[in-house]
């Protein structure tokens, strides 16, 4: 019910905001595209915002400038083919996309993965979660003008990418997850090194805290800025980093791992009460930080064996439905997944994370002027693949 | 001698000679602060290196932009206001030349030597403010409009704490003639003891830390960027501006940023005087250049120490600061420094 | 129903009920039967079917209590995370699966199509099925959470459900993909246009009827581009 009333109270403040521009001041609104050529937006959104002066009266995201229709394309592909194409959805961090899929066909095929395999694909998991959220920490910098951030999060995410590389062989689009394991084993001597660049990502960190999270102008852009109370973020199905920022402690690594072994670390879930802005980085780069933590604790686990299960050269997938989400570092990424014993699903879902995420925006974008705009879209932090899939 | 000369020479060639230097100085000004400050500097606190390739250690990179600029074609929007938008970068950059005629670089050794130099320094630097606008509507562009709107609210909100934090000094000094600031920081005291003369920023700290924000926001950039604002408005004003046209942009920028550190170190560092020569010997005509530049260079490094270090204040915060703290802090110190003046 | 239960038993003792770190699943069924308790409390004869697998649970329901339905989902049960929104077409697809290569089917060859429509959990009536799924999340970190999937038939001429707006928001902007992908028109909803697509597109492009163009006009290349491997051609 408490959704209905805000709603109610946003349209009014609308309809009032409305009324101002067009009677008292006697001025003419203006609407602004913001995008989808816009620097902000990273990639091809377009918000098109009706402004009095620079405060929002109303703002609609527009997408599907990048639509290609992997719901559809995914029905006419073999199991191992349609990983090509989720790696695409969230291209930050790629690995973690094509984990839920391969899980859900797991569950479906009733496959048993080994340990070792379950364990690298943790890392993998948590690599590429290092390596998408080490961009949004100076992204945000860049959109609040503060050019220095971004660059020293490109130095350090080269690190992990040369990680992700030396194992898979891609540094962008992987492909190594397989149903039942993992195409290969780690190479030699990798471990020691990512050690090292675990060490070098908590310095990042720390950097990145004395830099932008201390400085006054930063706190004053962010602090109180697109405001989220919990029950909106719950109904507008927001999740990770953005749903924990808004006070709700819950995350799907601990609380649902399915299949991954998040659950025998030793680790914690960062919240913060504020659902602001800068909640928001704070929670990411908490979150950051307790992924290195977590990837030194599984390569000191890491358990001896086979990466491979036994699985069948052709993998037909037994009839079923199965739904399976992982806590990706965009927030939470389920593929619901229909097969009807073919080669290929029959139907695939993809639950992406931006797509709720950012759906919230034309709630939290009523009223705000346009340059927090800009820092209430780089909190949200969404990738345009995973918006338009 | 440049003295010299001008005694000899009639007007109209001292004008000529003027107006060649100045028209030599402002290009060379915004190359080096371009170069060292917005290239390698920049590159430096980012832990990258920055243009390696054009001349040695990359010196002949903004060269080569510069001719790149110049042989990009010049576009205009369907829409544009033409003649507005064709003028607009010129605006901008006559005010940014106007600055340089009075700019004192030795006893003798400026354009235009103007009982109210500090005055009129100040007057045409919010020249820009017009070329800003201009070149805002003449866009016929969205963001160009918010770029320029946003521009003159806070050139005009930064102009007052500009003057306000300079007559701290005009107050001390009793002059309003850039020379004679000089002059009277270059002859003063420390409590008796004048070996490196009365550099103002010892008595002036306050006004010369509130001098350099306003001057942040007079030159637009972060953390008061907003007219700019690439990631927000798309780089505001300037956004439809290509060629030449945006070279002059260029230019103007970091040769207003060059002029206003040089008033800065006029007005707060003792201007060409350098302790241990007679103030009044002709020498300073040779010397002075070289002391400004090294103390204009001082006073940018810190202008654009800020700039890469801050993120961008919003518009309505801008607005706060200069209204609720750095004009009631300099009214402040206005307020003590004539007190002083009067007691001691 | 009795029977998708068993079968589900039955799984869950082969190859995968020896791991004791996939989800138990006979102590999450209370909490499943009292959720669907609590649902047919609310909605009567409008829970039609249900199934619980692997911690989640799935429960069909008559399409006109959709928006009832998604009431006591958040009031009754507590599940007030909202997942997505989505459809499935159970019609088999007219074109096949569009993939005519011999490799895909090295052995048996495609498989003889078979154009009656299959369901598959809980069951199904008509060719359109909504899907929505909700999950509580805040009452019980670390337990797991109650997760709900909840289906809905549609009937075949003119699909129409009442919008979910008002209980989530968040079901608006896959409301509008629901609508743009499979046609299903929501009653209520404010703003029922494009999403992805373009204004003026016509079709539901993830309808089964509505063919892959791409695959249409130019089959997948198959064994055309396959190269041999190196090794069959060097032997030495």
């Amino acid at each position: 019910m408490t959704v209905t009333e805000r709603e109610q109270r946003a349209f009014i403040a609308a309809a009032a905001a409305d009324a101002r521009v067009n009677v008292e001041l006697e001025t003419e609104g203006m609407t602004l595209n913001i995008g989808p050529q816009h620097p902000a937006t990273h990639g091809t959104l377009r918000i098109v915002a009706r402004l009095d002066g620079e405060q929002v009266v109303a703002a609609e995201p527009v997408m599907g400038y990048m639509h290609r229709g992997y719901e559809k394309l995914a029905e006419v592909r073999t199991y191992p083919q349609v990983t090509t194409l989720i790696n695409r959805i969230d291209w930050l961090g790629s690995f973690a996309n094509e984990v839920p899929f391969i899980l859900a066909a797991e569950q479906l095929m009733e496959v048993e993965v080994p340990p070792r395999a379950a364990w690298i694909r943790t890392i993998l998991f948590e690599l590429s979660r290092l390596a998408n959220i080490a961009l949004f920490l100076g992204d945000m910098g860049v959109q609040l003008g503060a050019l220095t951030p971004v660059f020293f999060a490109f130095r350090d995410r080269e690190f992990v990418l040369n990680q992700i590389e030396a194992v898979t062989g891609g540094r962008f689009h992987p492909n190594f997850d397989r149903i039942g394991g993992l195409k290969d084993d780690l190479p030699k001597g990798w471990i020691e090194e990512t050690r090292g660049v675990m060490a070098k990502m908590r310095n990042f960190c720390d950097e990145l805290e004395d830099l932008l999270m201390g400085n006054e102008i930063f706190e004053a852009r962010t602090r109180g800025v697109g405001v989220i109370p919990a029950d909106i973020a719950l109904s507008y199905g927001l999740s990770g980093a953005n749903l924990r920022a808004s006070g709700v402690d819950w995350d799907m690594r601990r609380d649902n791992p399915c299949g991954l072994v998040h659950d025998q670390l030793d680790w914690k879930v960062w919240t913060h009460p504020d659902g602001d802005s800068f909640a928001r980085y704070w929670v990411r780069l908490q979150e950051t930080r307790e992924a290195t933590y977590m990837v030194e604790q599984m390569l000191d686990g890491l358990p001896a064996g086979p990466v491979m299960a036994k699985v069948p050269v052709i993998i037909k997938v037994p009839a079923g439905e199965a739904y399976v989400a992982t806590e990706n570092p965009l927030g939470v990424m389920g593929y619901y997944v229909v097969s009807k014993g073919d080669l290929g699903p029959f139907r695939v879902k993809i639950r992406s994370a931006s797509f709720n995420n950012i759906s919230v925006a034309p709630w939290v974008l009523r009223g705000v002027y346009v340059p927090d705009v800009i820092t209430i879209l780089a909190s949200l932090y969404f990738i345009l693949g995973d918006i338009d899939r | 001698m440049i003295w010299t000369l001008a005694l000899e020479l009639a007007y109209w060639q001292q004008t000529a000679i003027k107006l060649v230097v100045v028209a030599l100085v402002i290009p060379t000004a915004a190359l080096i602060l371009g170069y060292v400050f917005l290239m390698k500097m920049m590159s430096f606190m980012q832990s990258r290196l920055g243009p390696m390739e054009a001349g040695p250690y990359g010196t002949l990179q903004l060269l080569a932009d510069g001719v790149k600029f110049l042989q990009k074609e010049d576009v205009f929007p369907r829409r544009a206001d033409r003649y507005v938008f064709a003028l607009a970068p010129v605006v901008v950059l006559v005010s940014t030349f106007l600055l340089y005629a009075v700019l004192p670089m030795g006893p003798d050794a400026v354009v235009s030597s103007l009982d109210a130099g500090l005055f009129f320094a100040l007057a045409v630097a919010s020249l820009s403010v017009i070329g800003v606008l201009m070149a805002g509507w003449g866009s016929a562009n969205k963001y160009a409009l918010m770029g320029g709107m946003r521009a003159a609210g806070q050139l005009i909100a930064y102009e007052l704490p500009l003057v306000l934090a300079a007559i701290g000094v005009v107050i001390q000094a009793g002059t309003l003639d850039l020379n004679k600031i000089v002059l009277a920081q270059a002859n003063g005291e420390l409590f008796g003891w004048g070996a490196i003369g009365f550099p103002y920023i010892l008595t002036q700290f306050l006004g010369f830390a509130i001098f350099l924000v306003a001057v942040q926001a007079e030159l637009t950039q972060p953390p008061f960027d907003m007219p700019v604002a690439e990631s927000e408005i798309v780089g505001g004003y300037q956004v439809e501006y290509t060629g030449f046209r945006f070279l002059f942009f260029f230019m103007a920028e970091f040769g207003t940023a060059f002029a206003f550190a040089g008033i800065a170190s006029v007005l707060f560092l003792g201007g060409w005087y350098v302790p241990g020569l007679d103030p009044a010997s002709g020498w300073f005509n040779l010397i002075g250049p070289f002391v400004m530049f090294i103390k204009i260079m001082a006073v940018s490094a810190l202008i654009f120490w800020f700039r890469f270090t801050f993120p961008r204040l919003r518009e309505d915060q801008l607005q706060k600061l200069a209204w609720k703290v750095l004009v009631p802090l300099a009214l402040g110190n206005i307020v003590v420094t004539g007190v002083l003046k009067v007691l001691v | 129903m009795a029977d998708t239960e068993a079968t589900e038993t039955a799984m869950s003792d082969g190859p995968d009920g020896a791991d004791a770190a996939a989800e138990p699943v006979e102590p999450l069924e209370p909490r499943h039967l009292a959720a669907v308790a609590a649902l047919s409390e609310r909605l009567g004869e409008a829970v039609l079917e249900h199934h619980s697998q692997r911690g989640e649970l799935w429960v069909r329901v008559h399409h006109e209590s959709w928006q009832r339905a998604g009431y006591a989902l958040r009031d009754d049960l507590g599940c007030r995370w909202f997942d997505f929104l989505s459809a499935i077409d159970w019609l088999p697809s007219p074109f096949g699966r569009d993939m005519d290569a011999e490799q895909d089917w090295p052995t048996s060859g495609p498989p003889a199509r078979d154009n009656a429509i299959e369901h598959g959990i809980t069951g199904g009536e008509t060719r359109l099925q909504l899907l929505a799924r909700a999950a509580a999340v805040e009452d019980n970190p670390g337990g797991g959470g109650l997760a709900v999937t909840l289906k809905a038939d549609l009937p075949n001429e003119n699909p129409a459900v009442e919008t979910w707006i008002p209980v989530f928001a968040g079901a608006n902007w896959h409301e509008r993909e629901a609508w743009e992908m499979f046609g299903i028109a929501f009653v209520g909803h404010p703003d029922l246009r494009h999403i992805y697509l373009p204004g003026e597109f016509e079709g539901h492009p993830l309808r089964k009827d509505f063919p892959l163009l791409a695959r249409r006009v130019k089959p997948w290349p198959g064994l055309v581009d396959v190269e041999d491997m190196p090794a069959a051609e060097a032997p030495s």
